[in-house]
């Protein structure tokens, strides 16, 4: 909503996820998109790395290790979120109580659907990223602050700057809605659609 | 002069109802495709007592849940209840359904195409990220999320940042046995998964040009596993021949005008890639992925990752597929096949695989799943049903089936399947199932050998 309170900084506890080219199948498992809600998603975020097959924590994952389970940044692999399309991944990274994903790169439909449901994923060099991975890896190391409007990330003595163009940092402060933004320019899109060429654009033909 | 432009460039402009200060557009949506995943977004402009903006241009299609056997009666009420919301989604906004007993269902990106929806300078978007597809035809089409499935079906348009310009040419002629999905899987392997991430990618050269419309959506269609949400071919004679006569496309004058402006959909002399990549075809032999990730694709007479350059990532994959570094890719023994999906379930796929097993008797189990029943009532009438049940293979209906397994067609832990699909994710085809993604007639070839095999050997053995 536009009148929503700004988000300018996210910090939390980060958990190091280094493998790289984590697909929206492993972060969403296709069995829990069988549902018509939204509810429950954080229960499938990652299940196959969290749980075995009898349903039991998989004790060595580190998102089931302290202090990790707190975690709500994650430090990520290169490419992460390729594949298939379902927002279900970014939903259920929401429900897991996840606000940032830190990366060298990032699938380009994940990367849409993360900026519609407040979910920031700032880009960083590789330097920094494999420095916040060791950083993410001492339990002790303590929180991880992103500050969205100066684009830096803080984490003990590291401060360093990350890449995120305007358009997702202005979604990711002020919480804009695409939706209510195009039906205010509902009369340009009514003037283009009649501008239409007809040659170009065949409308359906039967 | 102006500035010579790419086809993007073109298709871009020519939708581009506005461009926002930030540099992200608002495109206006020629078609838009939705299937049962759709119904997150239904109920979002539900909830905001909003309708569908253009119903004539937004077609629903059964496929991701579609049963492949027995649809008379849907055994998982979970299932059934996916459909049925789509039909009263589709009913309730007055959307055109290819419903589960239409003659013309089938997977999203092989009707589109086939009933004429597909044009050449459209823009077309489905909340799938295999959308890709449909840029076979010079069109500009790409995967979208629910919240932007909402969106479109609000507002008719999608608001997007421009993608940079990419061009993949491929130069000469193909072997024996080697296919586009040998293209696709040679440059995702060469460039990674992650190669085109950002980019809109045209594919051009003559092998392009020699290639027809069912191995051009091919490419397309996995131009998403380099990273691309966009893949592309400009259109040509073979593109108007495709269409001509098809359900939804234009007749009479509407088709001297309509061919005479997609002539006008090339890149121009001169215009210039953000990235270019050359590809001689002579290289290119039938390849197969090994790994967790179509990047982990190698030629079929290769061997695995060596140990001692090894890392993380590569042992992770080959522990979970149960191979062995520098082990040969070809005599891995596999448990069954898969032949279908979006990717390569059309008629050219099913005659490519039929050729190879003609006369022949798999080892293994397998499934046939044609792209769409207009294809699956084709082939029977090819006979090509015949030599699939003849051969061992079980020939059943259509939809995306075994591909993501979301209908129940699932391969069981542990075992490892030869698949003409397009991802080899972890759990893609079922929780533990090992993947190897391959052409149709490289999975045809396995099935009749039970293992790994190069296609290449049956060929010149002279028995196709």
């Amino acid at each position: 909503m536009k009148d929503k309170q700004m988000t300018k900084t996210i910090n939390g506890i980060a958990a190091p996820l280094p493998l790289a080219n984590v697909d929206t199948d492993v972060i969403m498992p296709k069995r829990f998109l069988i549902t018509i809600t939204r509810e429950g998603l954080g229960d499938g975020t990652f299940a196959d790395l969290r749980f075995d097959t009898a349903g039991g924590q998989r004790q060595e994952f580190v998102l089931n290790k302290a202090p990790w389970t707190q975690a709500s940044i994650l430090v990520v692999g290169d490419n992460f979120g390729c594949g298939s399309s379902r927002e279900h991944a970014v939903w259920g990274l929401r429900q897991l109580g996840i606000d940032a994903c830190i990366g060298t790169s990032f699938a380009g439909i994940f990367y849409d659907n993360a900026r519609k449901n407040g979910l920031a994923l700032p880009v960083v060099s590789p330097a920094t990223r494999d420095a916040l991975l060791q950083f993410a890896n001492d339990a002790r190391a303590g929180e991880i602050l992103i500050d969205l409007e100066k684009r830096t990330i803080s984490a003990g003595k590291l401060s360093e700057p990350f890449e995120m163009d305007d358009a997702t940092q202005t979604s990711l402060i002020r919480g804009r809605d695409d939706t209510l933004d195009s039906l205010d320019y509902a009369g340009a899109i009514r003037d283009f659609e009649a501008r239409l060429n007809n040659e170009m654009r065949i409308r359906v033909f039967k | 002069m102006t500035q010579p432009k790419t086809l993007l460039d073109k298709l871009w402009a020519s939708h581009e109802v506005l461009k926002r200060d930030d540099g992200v557009s608002l495109l206006w949506v020629d078609r838009h495709l939705v299937h049962e995943g759709s119904h997150h977004a239904f109920a979002k402009i539900a909830a905001r007592g909003l309708g569908v903006a253009a119903p004539h241009l937004t077609f629903a299609i059964v496929d991701h849940y579609a049963p492949t056997r027995e649809r008379s009666r849907i055994k998982d009420p979970q299932i059934a209840h996916m459909i049925e919301t789509l039909r009263a989604n589709a009913k309730r906004h007055d959307l055109k359904l290819f419903d589960l007993h239409d003659p013309n269902q089938g997977i999203v990106h092989v009707v589109g195409p086939e009933q004429g929806l597909t044009l050449p300078g459209l823009l077309i978007n489905c909340g799938d990220s295999h959308t890709s597809t449909h840029g076979a035809f010079g069109a500009l089409a790409f995967g979208i999320g629910a919240t932007e499935v909402a969106h479109v079906l609000a507002t008719q348009t999608i608001w997007q940042q421009k993608p940079k310009a990419m061009r993949i040419t491929v130069d000469g002629s193909l072997g024996a046995g080697v296919t586009a999905k040998d293209i696709a899987l040679t440059w995702i392997a060469r460039l990674g998964t992650g190669g085109a991430q950002g980019h809109a990618v045209e594919y051009a050269g003559s092998t392009i040009r020699a290639l027809s419309m069912e191995a051009r959506m091919t490419l397309c269609n996995l131009s998403i596993e380099g990273g691309a949400r966009f893949g592309m071919v400009a259109p040509d004679e073979i593109t108007k021949s495709y269409i001509k006569g098809r359900p939804y496309a234009p007749k009479g004058s509407n088709w001297e005008k309509a061919t005479t402006a997609w002539d006008a959909l090339v890149s121009d002399n001169g215009a210039t890639f953000d990235i270019d990549v050359h590809i001689d075809a002579s290289e290119i032999a039938p390849t197969v992925t090994w790994g967790t990730s179509p990047e982990q694709a190698m030629p079929v007479t290769a061997t695995l990752p060596d140990l001692t350059e090894q890392d993380h990532q590569t042992r992770e994959a080959l522990e979970y597929m149960g191979l062995k570094a520098g082990q040969s890719l070809a005599g891995t023994p596999i448990d069954q096949v898969f032949i279908g999906s979006c990717t390569n379930g059309r008629i050219e796929d099913l005659r490519a695989a039929a050729s190879v097993l003609k006369g022949r008797r798999a080892k293994v189990p397998g499934l046939v799943s044609p792209g769409s029943q207009l294809i699956k009532a084709q082939a029977e009438r090819e006979g090509l049903d015949k030599v699939f049940i003849q051969s061992g293979l079980e020939w059943a209906a259509s939809g995306c089936s075994m591909c993501v397994g979301m209908n129940g067609d699932l391969v069981q832990s542990g075992k490892r399947c030869a698949s003409s699909t397009n991802r080899n994710f972890k759990g893609r085809q079922g929780r533990g199932a090992r993947t190897h993604l391959m052409s149709p007639a490289m999975v045809a070839a396995a099935a009749v050998t039970g293992e790994i095999y190069d296609v290449r050997k049956l060929l010149s053995e002279g028995e196709i």
